[in-house]
């Protein structure tokens, strides 16, 4: 695994990481909670067959603090849109996990012309009461990594600090994309996506991680109920909330193989 | 120096068992634990015991806010100092304070406190928290992205909503209020002192240096742990060019006197345990949500531990791990300094040295804690009041207190209870 092309553009006055690999037709992904602090497998996958383009969003790794100057939903959105814009993802297929599939499918419903597929991995935005998604914020830290992952170990990797990273700034880093989340989706996690769920034109594959402890598989009906386009749902075997982390090749065929259907 | 009475209002009956059958003490605790006719009773004695301390000679009494908390029974401690502007005439009331960010609109503390300035005739102190992590993000709901800029932008508009004359508009990046003239106004002018209880960041220190408010650490961990940060707050102000007036600091520290350090313990261990083995049962997943801790002070904290400085058992550790790692019996209780116990002579003694070593004018004493009983916690006060405060009156006495509330000249002070005035203090 080599690692991606790193470029560096400006959002809100803020640095933002944008990596880039592989060859092909586009595809954007945009990640869940906790960001990426390094390229994982899963991008990997995609690369073989595709352009694959990661933006950092503001305040997760990658994204500075650009998370501090967002008050509203609709800062969030723009700040999105200006990414993907400057990403060179106008027009491309787009794939997001998490909170990033939520951000990716606001992107959808609010500008449907500037999106191919859609690709939505267990997205935050809803919450019903009889039924609510687990506080990702009330956790004791020893139990992140088994509510994130079906496999801690993957998370635990994941986020700890690579030989010669700043030991100061690493975890501090760590925190901060916790508090992007955070600043988007206190308390409930719930943006009230479902209002906008029906302006999503574009075909659109739903993925949920069979053991995905954050967000209940239920939501996926919501979601494929509500979107305007053609859904498709897929249920990961032995996968947490960040499916694509446990199942990197699994999640990456699902992916393939949506977006070249026909 | 000032001696003021505080009161956390503790809910006296939770179960023995308490700290096994129950994840928290705050946020989450169960209902079924609170008896409204016992709270009748709790709120009484409460109030009593705090008008008594009034009565006795302490500068100040003293409330704070917190919610869904079974050791902090006043969501508004407002309503308490409404009740005792009535019940006492001389003596300031210590609101410490309102969580600003909680309040939409902010507008509301700055209507609250002017009204219990002019009950009272101007004996106000207002306290400006930001509120703890279980308090305000978790009980209250409030993002702690955002908790800070909110808590600053709700600052401002308070100290504008007290000293603009005029009708304001408040354009703010979180509020928005097209018409701010509160009324009442507040009696102290421009407008009641503002005291500020922070828990060690830096930024704290900083912001009431320059604007010149009190800094007041209110720590359960007494004054052996309470040093580092009291000595942060100084040193910044040294470096800001500020005096090292003690009267811009205050300090919460537990005591328990009576005739020997023997019978204080046989006196206080167990509202101390009750105290510190049931109330301080935080879950720790309520210690920590990300933002809270600005990155300013996440960077202190992890140097500090690789440092291995004195002060890492305090900066670097989150809430939770603090309440994880707390001393729950008396002896480590005592010995740590959380509370501090003996004779007269030797409370003085070690206030003495506390209030000197850390550079403190204002002392709040906590003389009940826990379970303790109202006629103990009388004792406590009694003993306190005649025979430790005359020994600590000296104490910083070269300084002048310009955090003080100007209350209104007694002649102009209205006659409470009018109707029914009261018989003289036994």
């Amino acid at each position: 695994m080599t690692e991606p092309e790193t470029l560096t553009i400006d959002v809100n006055g803020f640095p933002t990481r944008i990596w880039r690999k592989g060859s092909g037709p586009k595809i954007g992904f945009l990640a869940g909670f906790g960001g990426l602090p390094r390229w994982v497998p899963f991008l990997e996958q995609l690369a073989r067959s595709r352009t694959v383009i990661v933006p950092s969003l503001p305040g997760f790794p990658g994204g500075d603090r650009g998370h501090s100057v967002l008050d509203s939903h609709l800062d969030w959105l723009l700040a999105v849109r200006d990414i993907l814009d400057q990403a060179g993802l106008s027009g491309a297929d787009l794939a997001g996990s998490s909170v990033g599939a939520s951000l990716a499918a606001e992107v959808a419903a609010l500008w449907p012309a500037t999106i191919g597929k859609l690709v939505l991995i267990a997205p935050f935005g809803l919450f019903d009461e009889k039924n609510p998604p687990t506080d990702p914020w009330a956790q004791r830290g020893d139990a992140v990594p088994g509510l994130m992952c079906a496999d801690p170990e993957i998370w635990k990797a994941l986020k700890s600090p690579p030989e010669g990273a700043n030991s100061i700034e690493w975890p501090i880093e760590q925190v901060r994309a916790n508090e992007a989340a955070a600043r988007i989706f206190w308390p409930l996690g719930n943006t009230r996506i479902e209002k906008r769920l029906r302006l999503i034109k574009a075909p659109t594959l739903l993925l949920w991680g069979e053991q995905d402890k954050v967000m209940p598989r239920t939501y996926a009906e919501v979601f494929a109920k509500g979107i305007a386009g053609p859904t498709t749902t897929r249920i990961i075997a032995g996968a947490g909330h960040l499916a694509e982390l446990d199942k990197p090749a699994e999640v990456a065929r699902e992916v393939l193989g949506f977006l070249e259907a026909g | 120096m000032k001696l003021m009475w505080f009161h956390l209002m503790p809910y006296t009956e939770l179960p023995e068992d308490f700290r096994d059958a129950n994840p928290s003490v705050w946020v989450d605790i169960h209902s079924s634990l609170f008896d409204p006719k016992r709270a009748h009773l709790m709120y009484n004695d409460f109030m009593d015991e705090l008008e008594y301390a009034a009565e006795v000679g302490f500068d100040a009494v003293c409330v704070n806010e917190h919610h869904s908390n079974g050791y902090g029974l006043m969501p508004s401690p407002n309503l308490i100092a409404a009740s005792l502007a009535r019940r006492t005439t001389d003596t300031a009331i210590c609101v410490m304070g309102n969580s600003l960010a909680l309040y939409n609109p902010p507008t509301r503390v700055a209507e609250e406190f002017a009204m219990i300035d002019c009950i009272s005739g101007g004996r106000l102190i207002a306290g400006f928290p930001v509120g703890t992590p279980m308090d305000t993000c978790y009980a209250y709901g409030t993002n702690p992205s955002q908790l800070r800029q909110r808590y600053h932008e709700a600052h401002d508009l308070v100290i504008r909503a007290w000293t603009e004359k005029d009708t304001f508009a408040f354009n703010g990046r979180f509020n928005q209020q097209r018409y701010v003239n509160i009324w009442p106004r507040p009696v102290q002018n421009p407008h009641p002192p503002i005291w500020v209880p922070g828990g060690g960041s830096v930024e704290t220190w900083r912001w009431c240096a320059e604007m010149n408010y009190v800094y007041c650490y209110l720590s359960y961990y007494g004054y052996k742990a309470g040093r580092a940060t009291m000595d942060g707050f100084w040193s910044e102000m040294d470096r800001l060019g500020k005096d090292r007036n003690p009267y811009q600091a205050g300090f919460l520290q537990f005591v328990g006197v009576a005739e020997s350090r023997q019978q204080a313990l046989d006196l206080y261990s167990e509202a101390a345990e009750y105290f510190y083995g049931r109330c301080l049962h935080v879950d720790p997943r309520w210690a920590t949500p990300p933002g809270y801790t600005s990155e300013g002070s996440q960077r202190a904290g992890i140097e500090s531990q690789i440092r291995q400085a004195a002060d890492s058992g305090v900066r670097g550790k989150s809430t939770g791990e603090r309440f994880a790692s707390v001393a729950r019996e008396m002896d480590a209780i005592v010995e740590k300094g959380y509370v501090i116990i003996g004779s007269p002579n030797e409370v003085a003694e070690q206030l003495r040295e506390v209030a000197t070593q850390l550079n403190v004018g204002h002392l709040m004493l906590l003389l009940q804690y826990g379970n303790m009983s109202k006629d103990l916690t009388r004792y406590n006060t009694k003993l306190f009041a005649e025979q430790v405060m005359p020994k600590l009156k000296d104490v910083h006495a070269r300084w002048t207190d310009h955090w003080w509330p100007q209350p209104m000249e007694t002649g102009q002070r209205a006659e409470v209870p009018a109707y029914m005035p009261r018989l003289a203090a036994e």
